[in-house]
């Protein structure tokens, strides 16, 4: 089969696929899994840059995911100014101390000499001081805020600017925690970077969920504003009132599918541009070299690349694209849940994608995110179906048929990871394989 | 001024709990270093290991007690370690035979048995959650304590007492008798030396006649028995929660590298290394302050360094630090 035809055969089975559910479903649950499927879509674009260009192994997309997640709050979310009075000022000051310790530490690491006993006792010495200072401030303000009404806010809030803006913030935020961490790990062995993003992503977690004066914690921040209009709108509006009958649905039933179809026509500009960028990034000689430091660092170096640097940007680059669907995936929740972020949901399943689409391919990127998220949608009434039809000879009552279908939503992660064995050893291509530059021609 | 009380409050809290969780880690790392060293890849399926053995240590666990079969003042999941560590060393050569040797005969590069190892601990993760359930199972039986806190308060007469769970006794006194072992299978066996050959290097080891299947086949059993081991003294420490042992990972990773990827005395000391600094820096001093100051200057806080919550961000920043700093860990193993 060619490439052209797998192209037109894996994206046609696809559309038939969300046909099908439109049809026998229902339309509205078909736009919601595709609205998803974009997002996870822009999301396996940024994990394939690190892996597919680059071979970079990236354990915490959960974290730049979170990221995206808290940008999204911290811009649209209404501000409390009670909050701000009762400790904003406590806080703000608590930051410029820690700013202040780091900066400090930074220029006794730079100014003295290294191995040096002193340096060492310096640098314990400016750390110490500066975290007493910074719990100082920052506890009783921390308490003043969470004092603020806690069961409706409690927290600082967020600038009150329009949602869109904190897909471009989610995605900065992303890029500045992955500068940070590609900084310290990168150029080391590809475990130690796996292991440090692992880390870092169940720390950003771990601070979302107990930060309540940031994030408000487990208590998520509800009814974020929409970029689109809400259902009840479109129902009053006699404009769409008169469509709705044109076309002879209900007004209910239409506003749901409209409100879909807006976000899916956001999403989709997203999709568009990102992957269009990446694929002129891939073509261009940028994409040539990191595939060429992909495939071999000791003589891409001796021809003068700069390995390490290049890992970082990508590394940069790729983070603050998971950070803005991470952003795009709480907009379309209309809430933030900390407590919602689970690494088999955003690192393993991203992971998945991306394998099963076909690393360094970024059109087999947004086949593996529609292919995966459909199937994770629906792994689970296929699983009951399955289990239900493996004891049907069994009684009711019969304890393992009743453990068996019980467990059934365990299959998820037992499906995930077969798929992603399966097809890393017999198809590791993927479903569309990489393109050299020849094989255009 | 309570010197004595301090002490002991400091003993209670933080050397006790420390000494039990360093060796929980230690073993864990012990594991993670041996696949490291003869496999040439850091196992994240780890964690899922060692929490598959300790599934079945409870799983046989149970058998045992609706037989009638205990060890009483011991903890029946004792008596379930033996045939758990069968089972896991079964499991493990399962794994190993569908998924990694293929890997090996291609002479993959490692990041692609870093993913594969992803995929089998998710997989594992899945099969645990299918058999056990995803619920908290309570593990310990037989007597809770050797020495509780109001006997050792009755038996010196100070404020403070000092308990010791039978658990954490177990815990100390299996890690030593494993480390024991161990070591003196790699030092002393010729299978010891032949693995350590093999770890040094490959292919001076392949051209003095080792056979690497058989080595690698030493690896797996190794591994099953100190993940076994390691997962069911921690899940009786600290109760058994199947996705726990995913957060566990971090620690146990950081306590190798830390210690030097590769060598096993490393693991043992990045292990104690990490949980003294995690059991440390979550203890509220409160108690301890108010025994050693004067009345006046009690905290009113409590004197956490960082909250428990984050309690994995020390073994974070440790290895951020050791990277930084000595990327080789402290023991000097392969890097780089």
């Amino acid at each position: 089969m060619t490439y052209q035809s797998r192209v037109y055969l894996s994206f046609g089975s696809m559309a038939a696929l969300l046909l099908i559910v439109g049809f026998f479903q229902s339309w509205s649950v078909a736009f919601a899994i595709l609205n998803l499927c974009l997002i996870s879509s822009v999301m396996v674009l940024g994990v394939n840059m690190q892996w597919g260009y680059a071979g970079l192994f990236n354990a915490g997309v959960m974290g730049f995911a979170a990221m995206g997640g808290v940008a999204a709050v911290l811009v649209s979310a209404p501000p409390v100014q009670e909050a701000w009075q009762a400790g904003g000022a406590g806080i703000v000051l608590s930051f410029a101390i820690a700013i202040a310790t780091a900066v400090a530490v930074g220029v006794v690491h730079w100014k003295m000499k290294s191995g040096d006993l002193a340096k060492f006792a310096v640098i314990t010495a400016i750390i110490v001081i500066g975290f007493v200072l910074y719990r100082m401030n920052l506890d009783p303000a921390v308490e003043a805020i969470e004092a603020v009404e806690p069961a409706k806010t409690g927290f600082l809030g967020g600038l009150g600017l329009p949602i869109l803006f904190s897909w471009a913030v989610g995605g900065l935020l992303a890029a500045g925690v992955a500068w940070i961490i590609g900084k310290i790990a990168l150029g080391l062995r590809s475990d130690y970077f796996a292991i440090a993003t692992l880390g870092i992503s169940e720390i950003i977690v771990a601070i979302l969920k107990n930060e309540d004066w940031l994030t408000r914690g487990v208590k998520n921040v509800n009814g974020l504003p929409r970029p689109v209009p809400y259902e009840i709108d479109v129902q009053q509006s006699p404009f769409y009132q008169g469509i709705a009958d044109q076309l002879g649905v209900s007004i209910v039933e239409f506003s749901s599918i409209y409100v879909k179809l807006c976000y899916s026509a956001l999403f989709l500009v997203v999709l568009l541009v990102i992957f269009y960028l990446s694929e002129k990034a891939l073509k261009a000689p940028w994409g040539r070299m990191m595939r060429a430091i992909r495939d071999n660092e000791v003589s891409a170096n001796a021809m003068g690349k700069h390995v390490t640097g290049r890992h970082l940007q990508v590394f940069i680059l790729g983070s603050a694209v998971i950070g803005i669907a991470g952003a795009m995936l709480t907009t379309i929740d209309g809430q933030f849940t900390p407590a919602s972020y689970q690494p088999l949901r955003f690192t393993f399943l991203v992971w998945v994608m991306v394998i099963v689409g076909g690393s360094g391919n970024n059109l087999g990127s947004v086949i593996g995110g529609f292919v995966i998220w459909f199937f994770w949608i629906e792994a689970e009434p296929i699983g009951l179906w399955m289990m239900d039809l493996i004891t049907s000879g069994m009684a009711p009552e019969n304890a393992l048929r009743l453990h068996l279908i019980e467990s059934a939503s365990h299959m998820r992660l037992i499906m995930m990871g077969a798929i992603l064995l399966l097809v890393l050893r017999f198809s590791a291509k993927g479903i569309l394989p990489e393109q050299d530059r020849q094989s255009h021609r | 001024m309570d010197l004595l009380n301090a002490l002991v409050a400091l003993a209670n809290y933080i050397l006790v709990p420390g000494i039990a969780y360093g060796s929980q880690l230690a073993l864990g790392a012990l594991g993670v270093t041996v696949v490291y060293g003869i496999l040439r890849f850091s196992n994240f399926a780890h964690g899922e290991t060692m929490s598959a053995g300790a599934m079945f240590a409870i799983l046989f666990m149970w058998l045992f007690q609706s037989l009638g079969i205990t060890i009483a003042p011991l903890p029946t999941i004792v008596l379930g370690l033996i045939p758990a560590i069968l089972c896991m060393i079964v499991y493990l050569l399962i794994t190993d035979r569908f998924v990694y040797r293929y890997y090996r005969e291609q002479k993959a590069k490692p990041v692609i048995f870093l993913v594969a190892s992803t995929g089998l601990m998710f997989l594992t993760n899945g099969i645990i959650r299918f058999i056990i359930g995803p619920d908290e199972q309570r593990v310990s039986d037989g007597a809770r304590f050797v020495m509780k806190a109001r006997e050792f308060k009755q038996l010196t007469g100070l404020n403070e007492g000092l308990a010791i769970k039978t658990s954490q006794l177990i815990t100390v006194l299996a890690a030593v008798a494993i480390v024991v072992a161990l070591f003196w299978f790699l030092e002393k066996t010729k299978s010891g030396k032949s693995m350590r050959a093999y770890s040094d290097n490959e292919n001076l080891a392949l051209l003095s006649g080792i056979n690497p299947d058989r080595v690698v086949m030493i690896a797996w059993t190794l591994t099953a028995i100190l993940a076994t081991v390691a997962g069911a003294l921690y899940g009786l420490d600290k109760g058994y929660k199947p996705f726990t042992y995913l957060q566990l990972l971090l620690p146990v990773f950081a306590s190798a590298i830390v210690g030097g990827l590769g060598s096993p005395i490393g693991a043992i000391v990045g292990g104690f290394v990490i949980a003294f600094s995690e059991v440390t820096i979550t203890y509220a001093f409160k108690k301890v302050i108010k025994y050693l100051a004067p009345d006046a200057w009690a905290p009113e806080g409590l004197v956490q360094l960082l909250s428990t919550d984050y309690k994995f961000a020390v073994s974070f920043v440790i290895l951020v630090v050791v990277l930084i700093v000595m990327p080789t860990g402290i023991f000097k193993g392969k890097s780089l």
